[in-house]
């Protein structure tokens, strides 16, 4: 009769991805967002590739940044305000369990998403095919742990008015050390250099976010709740 | 010191919010087989008092017992037994109620889509099981939360309001289902405005400013 | 000794301890202070390299160490706090966020300051100085994050959680942007470091940065008592505090 906390994380990973592909235009703003932001790039600075391509990692790496940002907002903040997010609270699964579910799904619905485009984005600004390996398994670890990162911020900041604005003070220094390896390892990548050094620290990252973050998640969104 | 080892206990509960004091010292036992009444004017205190008997809101002074132990160490096994409706019915609009229900209640029980179903027609909404909760109406989307705490089969129900929006039919409903509840051995926490006339245990507590 | 703790979560007696220790801290403070500056400016030899241009780390430096320390503390104090409900710990970790930024703030201005004389510029992009930056931004998330909440108890408990999480990043920021500059840096551009210091340049520094301590204990006490009032308006005892 009971139900265990995988089958409870696996119930709610479906309950996020069945609410995300019900509003497809929401899924695809992210996205959009991130192939609008690298456009601006070449039109506020330059068209010569060659400089396009040494600025490229880190472009790349920003826009993706301010993408995964944009969507963070609405982690917990449309469950808040129907009321859902009490009821989850109270399902007797313990919330941690929820907060995992709700950001692996967020991960999978924005992160890997961006993932899959960065290719595309990447060709745009001059990064050669080589780097492209690199390129995305830096971004798909560091949207990982920036989604992490943004469901403590999205747990402090729901229910605020402008919290999406807060949201973004609070999480972009946190996420300052993902930016830096990421696109580090991307740069060197497209170097020719080994990025290993920049990955090895960026996973790191990423599994130190992975066991931490869900507790100071869990831990924020009791104190909105209450 | 708990006075009820087989139900639900409230000790001295004390909740500031900023500068108000909202509860002040507010205590209550509730056995099975019976149903507290919460009344008051509004900004009383009595949402408040149902969501830390939930165990959303921790109190500054006092504690809330369930069966003897103090429900902050046994969160599991209390959420486990509990329902609660909240003043909002507390449905994802883009999903149908038969998904609403499917993703709250089985996360507390394993359930069949036919029994959740049938919790839908025991609240006379089982033609809209398969419509999203954007397209019902208020009264309907009541009947469609009263549902939930129908099929998650808990001993303890926490409802706030729960005949808002209802019509005569409706609260009829409400007022019966509970009655049920009760004479089989739950307990029931109901915050209403207006009288509940029911043939069981009702107590009543009255929040004043 | 768990009385001497409990005392410290009892508001009366928190404001009275931090009104009777006040005076010792600023007093202190004012004269480590004074025997520094004139003991780092006057009396310490010009540098080899940097010439005089290097006094100024006998602010800048007690700044950006004082700006890591007040946040550590206001972590803890709100982790405290928040762990063990002790009320007095958000009114510290309240009282002290501001003390800090200020300090992040100068060591900001004055380490650009010292910049130019020696990058030719007034911001090079230092590692130290943009870790500076960084936490001042933390600062800021912190202190934003506490005035949004309309009910001033949940603002607390938020502040207290950023702060925590904040503290554990600090290490990772100062070490990934090391590692940030290690990679991208120019071979024109001078690291702010200390230049290997005889002791008539050391000791000015110690004394600053004991200076710098005590007063940013002293005004800690001061700011704590305003908080204190503040957060216990409605006791009796404030009253009574109010009126004498």
């Amino acid at each position: 009769m009971n139900v265990g906390a995988f089958e409870a994380f696996t119930l709610v990973v479906r309950r996020e991805l069945c609410l995300s592909f019900r509003r497809p235009d929401q899924l695809l703003q992210p996205l959009v967002f991130f192939l609008i932001v690298t456009t601006l790039f070449p039109l506020g600075l330059s068209l010569q590739l060659s400089l396009l391509r040494d600025m490229a990692p880190g472009v790349l790496w920003v826009a993706a940044l301010l993408s995964s940002l944009l969507s963070l907002d609405s982690l917990f903040k449309s469950d808040a305000d129907d009321g859902t997010l009490e009821q989850l609270a109270l399902c007797g699964q313990g919330l941690t369990v929820i907060v995992a579910a709700k950001t692996i799904a967020h991960w999978l619905v924005t992160g890997a998403a961006l993932v899959l485009v960065s290719p595309v984005v990447g060709t745009a600004l001059g990064i050669p095919g080589s780097a492209f390996a690199t390129m995305m398994l830096s971004l798909g670890v560091g949207t990982l742990t920036l989604s992490w990162l943004g469901a403590i911020g999205a747990g402090l900041t729901v229910g605020l008015r402008r919290g999406n604005v807060l949201l973004s003070l609070i999480v972009l220094p946190l996420a300052m050390p993902l930016l830096i390896f990421g696109a580090g390892a991307t740069d060197r990548a497209v170097s020719g250099v080994s990025p290993a050094g920049a990955l090895y620290f960026l996973a790191a990252l990423c599994v130190f976010t992975c066991t931490l973050a869900p507790f100071a998640a869990t831990m924020a969104l009791r104190i909105t709740l209450e | 010191m708990n006075t009820a080892v087989d139900g639900l206990g409230v000790e001295n509960v004390h909740v500031w919010r900023g500068d108000r004091h909202v509860l002040k010292g507010v205590s209550l036992t509730l056995r099975p087989r019976q149903l507290l009444h919460i009344r008051g004017p509004n900004g009383t205190g009595k949402t408040t008092l149902l969501r830390v008997v939930c165990g959303l809101l921790r109190p500054e002074l006092g504690l809330v017992w369930w069966l003897g132990n103090s429900i902050a160490s046994v969160r599991g096994e209390y959420q486990a037994a509990l329902a609660y409706a909240s003043h909002e019915p507390a449905l994802k609009a883009d999903l149908t109620a038969l998904e609403n229900l499917r993703f709250a209640v089985g996360l507390k029980r394993r359930v069949t889509a036919d029994e959740l179903r049938a919790s839908l027609g025991r609240t006379g909404v089982a033609a809209c099981a398969d419509l999203p909760a954007r397209v019902l109406s208020a009264g309907q989307r009541r009947r469609v939360a009263m549902a939930r705490v129908l099929a998650m089969s808990a001993s303890l129900w926490l409802l706030d309001e729960p005949f808002t929006n209802l019509d005569a039919a409706g609260t009829e409903l409400v007022s019966g289902l509970l009655h049920e509840h009760v004479l089989r051995g739950g307990l029931a926490l109901v915050v209403a405005h207006h009288d509940l006339k029911l043939d069981c245990d009702v107590r009543r507590l009255e929040l004043n400013e | 000794m768990w009385t001497w703790f409990y005392k410290l979560a009892s508001p009366p007696y928190v404001y009275g301890a931090a009104a009777a220790l006040t005076p010792w801290f600023l007093g202190l403070a004012a004269i480590a202070i004074g025997c520094g500056l004139v003991a780092g400016l006057v009396f310490a030899p010009p540098d080899y390299q940097q010439g005089d241009a290097f006094r100024i780390i006998y602010v800048h430096a007690p700044s950006a160490w004082m700006s890591l320390f007040s946040y550590t503390s206001m972590a803890i104090a709100g982790g405290i706090a928040l762990i063990w409900r002790i009320k007095m710990g958000h009114a510290v970790a309240a009282a002290s966020a501001p003390i800090g930024a200020s300090f992040t703030l100068l060591a900001l201005f004055t380490g650009s300051l010292w910049g130019r004389p020696m990058w030719g510029t007034y911001w090079a992009w230092d590692p130290r100085l943009t870790s500076e930056l960084i936490l001042l931004f933390l600062y800021v998330g912190v202190m934003s994050l506490r005035s949004a909440f309309e009910d001033p108890a949940r603002g607390d408990r938020a502040a207290a959680l950023l702060g925590l999480v904040g503290l554990v990043n600090v290490p990772i920021i100062h070490y990934s942007v090391l590692w940030w500059n290690s990679l991208h840096q120019g071979a024109t551009v001078a690291k702010l470091g200390k230049p290997s210091m005889p002791g008539s340049m050391l000791w000015p520094l110690l004394s600053m940065l004991l200076g710098f301590m005590l007063f940013y204990g002293g005004v800690l006490c001061v700011r704590l008592r305003g908080e204190v009032l503040n957060r216990e308006r409605q006791a009796k005892w404030v009253r009574e505090a109010i009126k004498s």
